[in-house]
C-alpha cells in the first residue's frame, strides 16, 4: 500500500513558471523568514518602494491608459489617434515604421515594401505637423517608440508644440531612446554603442534644461523579453541598462538628483501572473537601492521608479485569435496588482496584423473594465505580504543582483553587449522555451492543446502599399519646396558638432526646423560614426 | 549524400530575430548545415549567399509586412542566378490574401505563427533536393 506521501507525490518537473522557474506546492511563513519588512517590503510610498512608489496607489491616480498606434501616413494614424482619445484613452502611443525607425527615407532602397506597414512613417517635421494636427500637445502626454532617431523626432516634437504655442517646460511625454536594448534584442540600431550612447547623454542634459517634466527615456525590458529572455534575465538586463546610462549621464558631468528622476522604464507583462507581479516589485527596490547606494542620489524622486507596461505581444497566437483577448487581460491585471504606472494592452488580432480599429477598442475596454469594475484598484499591492510573492520578489532580487555582478565584471553593459553576452543569454533562453512548447512541457492553449482545425478566418487591417506612394510623393515636394539651402547648412553644422563633445541638440532642432528629413539628419551623422554591425550568431 | 545546406535570412529592415535564430538552431539540431546571414539582408545579398554557399535552401524570416515586395525579386535574382532548384520558405506573419501570390511565384513552403519546428524540419526534409 502507498502511503500518504507517496500518492501526493507530483511530477515536480511540471510546476515551473513560464521563465523554468521551478515552484513550491506551498509557501509558508518559513519560507519569508529572512525577510524583514521596514528593511526589505515596507510601506508603498516609502523605501525601498517594493510595494508601490504612491502612498496612495491607484486612488490617488489611475495608470494611464496608453496605447501604441501607428500606421500608413500620419493622416491615418491622426485619424485613429483621435478615435482612442474619443473612446477614453488618457495618452497616446506613437508607432513608428521601420524606415523612420532606422533613420531611412522612403526613397531609400531598404524602405522599399516597409513604408507604413508596421506603423506611421514620419520622415520631416511636415509629418509630424499632420501626425498632431488638432491634438493639443499642451493637455496630453505622448509617448513615443523611438531608438536611434530619438533626437530627431523629439527635437520634431518639440517644434511642433512650439507652433501650437504649448510651453516645453510644461509639456509631457516620453521618448523610448533606449539604444542598449537594442542591440541586446531588437537590434533597430543605427550607430555604434559609443557615440549612441552620447546622444542619450545629449538628451538628457538638454531635457534637464528645457523640458523638465519630459521622460527623456524608457529603459525598456519588453523586447528583451519579447525576444526570448525569462522575467528574470528581462527584470535584470533592463535595470542594469538603467545603470549603464545613469553612470554614463554622470560621467558626462550630469547631476544624479536632477536627470535620473526624469528617466522611466518599460516592462513585459507576460502570462506567468505571480512571476510577473514580483518582478514588478523586485524593479522597484532594486532602483531604489542601486540609486541611493551606489549612485548617491539623495532626491527620492531618483529613487522611485516609475514604469510603463505592455502585454506580451509575444504570446499571442494566430490560432483561436478570440483566445488572446483573455491572455491579454490576465497580464495587464498583473501588470495593475504590481503597480504599473501606464499600460497598454494588446489586441487580439496582432498576431496576424496591425489591429484593426474593434480590436484595439475592445483592447482598451479591457483596461477600463480591470479599472472600473474588478476592484482592484482600490487597495494598494493586495498581494503584499503573500509568502509566495514575497518569496518570488526577493529570489528575482537577488538574481538580478548575480547578473549586475558578472555585468560589472565584464567592465559594464556596453562591453558585455560588444562581448554578445545577454544577447547569447537570451536566445538560449528563447530556444529553451520553444522546445518545451514542441514537448508539450509548457501548454499553450490552441497551437500545442486544445487544437481546432475548423476556425473561421477573422478580418485584419491590410496595409496596402498607397502609404508608401503618399509619403513619396510628399517627400518629393517637400524637397522641391523647402529652402535647400538652409538645410544644407543645419546638416553641416550638425555633423560639424558630431565631431566635437558639445550637445547636439540644438544642432538638431534647427536642422528639424529647416525641414530636413529623418533620413538626412541620420545620414549626417552615418558620415562621422559610421554604421554599427552585429556579427551574426546562433 | 551530404547534409543539406539552408541559408536562413531576415531581409529588409526589421531587427526581430528570434524566430530566424530559433529555427536555425532547430535546423542545426535536425542534422542540417545552417548559415545564418544576419540582419537587413537585401534580395541581392541573400541570393549572392544562396550561391556563395551552394544552398539547397534558402528560409526568410519576414515579420514586417514587406514580403509582397522581397520575395518575388528573391525570386527573379535566383532564377538570374540559375538557382531555380533552391527551395525557398518562408516564415513570419504573412495575411492569408498574400499566400497564393507567393506560391505562384514559386515560394514553396509559408509557416504562420504558432508552426512546429519540426512541421518545418519534415517540410524541407520532404521538399529539398540536396546538390550533388
Amino acid at each position: 500500500m502507498k502511503t500518504v506521501a507517496e500518492t501526493d507525490r507530483e511530477p515536480t518537473s511540471r510546476f515551473t513558471t513560464i521563465s523554468g522557474r521551478p515552484i513550491e506546492r506551498l509557501y509558508t511563513a518559513a519560507d519569508v523568514a529572512d525577510i524583514q519588512y521596514a528593511r526589505d517590503v515596507n510601506d508603498p510610498g516609502v523605501f525601498p518602494y517594493t510595494r508601490g512608489i504612491h502612498a496612495t496607489g491607484y486612488r490617488g491616480k489611475l495608470w494611464t491608459m496608453r496605447q501604441f498606434a501607428g500606421f500608413g501616413t500620419p493622416e491615418d494614424t491622426n485619424q485613429r489617434y483621435k478615435t482612442l482619445l474619443r473612446a477614453g484613452g488618457t495618452g497616446l502611443s506613437v508607432a513608428f515604421d521601420l524606415p523612420t525607425l532606422m533613420g531611412r527615407d522612403p526613397d531609400h532602397e531598404l524602405s522599399l515594401g516597409e513604408v507604413g506597414k508596421c506603423g506611421v512613417n514620419v520622415t520631416s517635421l511636415a509629418d509630424m505637423e499632420t501626425l498632431f494636427d488638432g491634438i493639443h500637445l499642451g493637455d496630453i502626454t505622448t509617448s513615443m517608440t523611438i531608438n536611434s532617431p530619438a533626437a530627431m523626432i523629439f527635437a520634431m516634437y518639440l517644434v511642433v508644440a512650439e507652433k501650437q504655442g504649448a510651453d516645453w517646460k510644461k509639456i509631457s511625454g516620453t521618448i523610448q531612446n533606449d539604444i542598449l536594448k537594442e542591440f541586446i534584442a531588437q537590434k533597430e540600431y543605427i550607430f555604434p554603442p559609443r557615440p549612441s550612447m552620447r546622444i542619450i547623454t545629449d538628451i538628457f542634459g538638454f531635457c534637464a534644461r528645457e523640458a523638465p517634466k519630459w521622460n527623456t527615456i524608457s529603459v525598456s525590458g519588453y523586447h528583451i523579453r519579447e525576444a526570448g529572455a525569462t522575467a528574470l534575465q528581462e527584470l535584470a538586463f533592463t535595470l542594469r541598462d538603467g545603470v549603464e546610462y545613469v553612470q554614463w549621464g554622470v560621467d558626462a558631468g550630469l547631476d544624479v538628483d536632477i536627470f535620473v528622476p526624469q528617466m522611466s522604464f518599460f516592462f513585459n507583462a507576460h502570462s506567468d501572473f505571480f512571476e510577473e507581479i514580483a518582478k514588478y516589485r523586485a524593479a522597484r527596490a532594486i532602483w531604489a537601492r542601486t540609486m541611493r547606494d551606489r549612485f548617491g542620489a539623495k532626491n527620492e524622486r531618483a529613487w522611485k521608479l516609475r514604469f510603463h507596461s505592455q502585454t506580451a505581444g509575444v504570446s499571442l497566437t494566430a490560432q483561436q485569435p478570440y483566445n488572446n483577448v483573455v491572455r491579454t487581460a490576465l497580464q495587464a491585471l498583473s501588470a495593475v496588482l504590481g503597480g504599473t504606472n501606464s499600460l497598454h494592452t494588446n489586441s487580439l488580432d496582432e498576431a496576424l496584423a496591425l489591429p484593426t480599429a474593434e480590436a484595439a477598442t475592445l483592447a482598451l475596454r479591457t483596461q477600463q473594465v480591470i479599472a472600473h469594475e474588478s476592484g482592484v484598484a482600490n487597495v494598494v499591492d493586495p498581494l503584499g505580504g503573500s509568502y509566495f510573492v514575497e518569496r518570488l520578489t526577493k529570489d528575482l532580487e537577488s538574481g538580478a543582483l548575480d547578473y549586475f555582478a558578472q555585468i560589472d565584471r565584464m567592465g559594464g553593459m556596453v562591453e558585455a553587449i560588444e562581448r554578445g553576452f545577454p544577447q547569447q543569454e537570451i536566445a538560449e533562453s528563447a530556444y529553451r522555451f520553444q522546445q518545451a512548447v514542441e514537448r508539450r512541457e509548457k501548454v499553450i492553449v490552441g497551437v500545442n492543446d486544445f487544437v481546432q482545425t475548423d476556425e473561421p478566418p477573422i478580418e485584419i487591417l491590410y496595409i496596402d502599399d498607397s502609404a508608401s506612394d503618399t509619403q513619396l510623393e510628399k517627400l518629393a515636394k517637400l524637397k522641391r519646396s523647402r529652402d535647400n539651402d538652409s538645410v544644407k547648412r543645419s546638416l553641416d553644422s550638425l555633423r560639424a558638432a558630431a565631431r566635437t563633445t558639445e550637445n547636439l541638440m540644438p544642432r538638431i532642432l534647427e536642422a528639424v526646423r529647416a525641414y530636413a528629413t529623418v533620413g538626412e539628419m541620420c545620414d549626417a551623422l552615418r558620415d562621422v560614426w559610421g554604421e554599427y554591425e552585429e556579427v551574426p550568431r546562433i | 549524400m551530404r547534409k543539406l545546406r539552408v541559408v536562413i535570412a531576415k531581409p529588409g529592415l526589421d531587427g526581430h530575430d528570434r524566430g530566424a535564430k530559433v529555427i536555425a538552431r532547430a535546423l542545426r539540431d535536425a542534422g542540417m548545415e545552417v548559415i545564418y546571414t544576419g540582419l537587413r539582408q537585401t534580395p541581392e545579398m541573400i541570393a549572392g549567399a544562396a550561391l556563395q554557399e551552394d544552398a539547397d535552401v534558402v528560409g526568410l524570416s519576414i515579420l514586417s509586412g514587406a514580403h509582397n515586395h522581397i520575395a518575388p525579386r528573391l525570386m527573379e535574382l535566383l532564377h538570374a542566378k540559375g538557382l531555380d532548384d533552391v527551395l525557398v520558405v518562408i516564415g513570419g506573419i504573412i495575411p492569408d490574401v498574400d499566400i497564393p501570390k507567393l506560391k505562384e511565384i514559386g515560394v514553396k513552403g509559408i509557416f504562420l505563427p504558432g508552426t512546429p519546428m519540426q512541421d518545418i524540419v519534415d517540410f524541407i526534409n520532404t521538399h529539398a533536393r540536396a546538390r550533388v
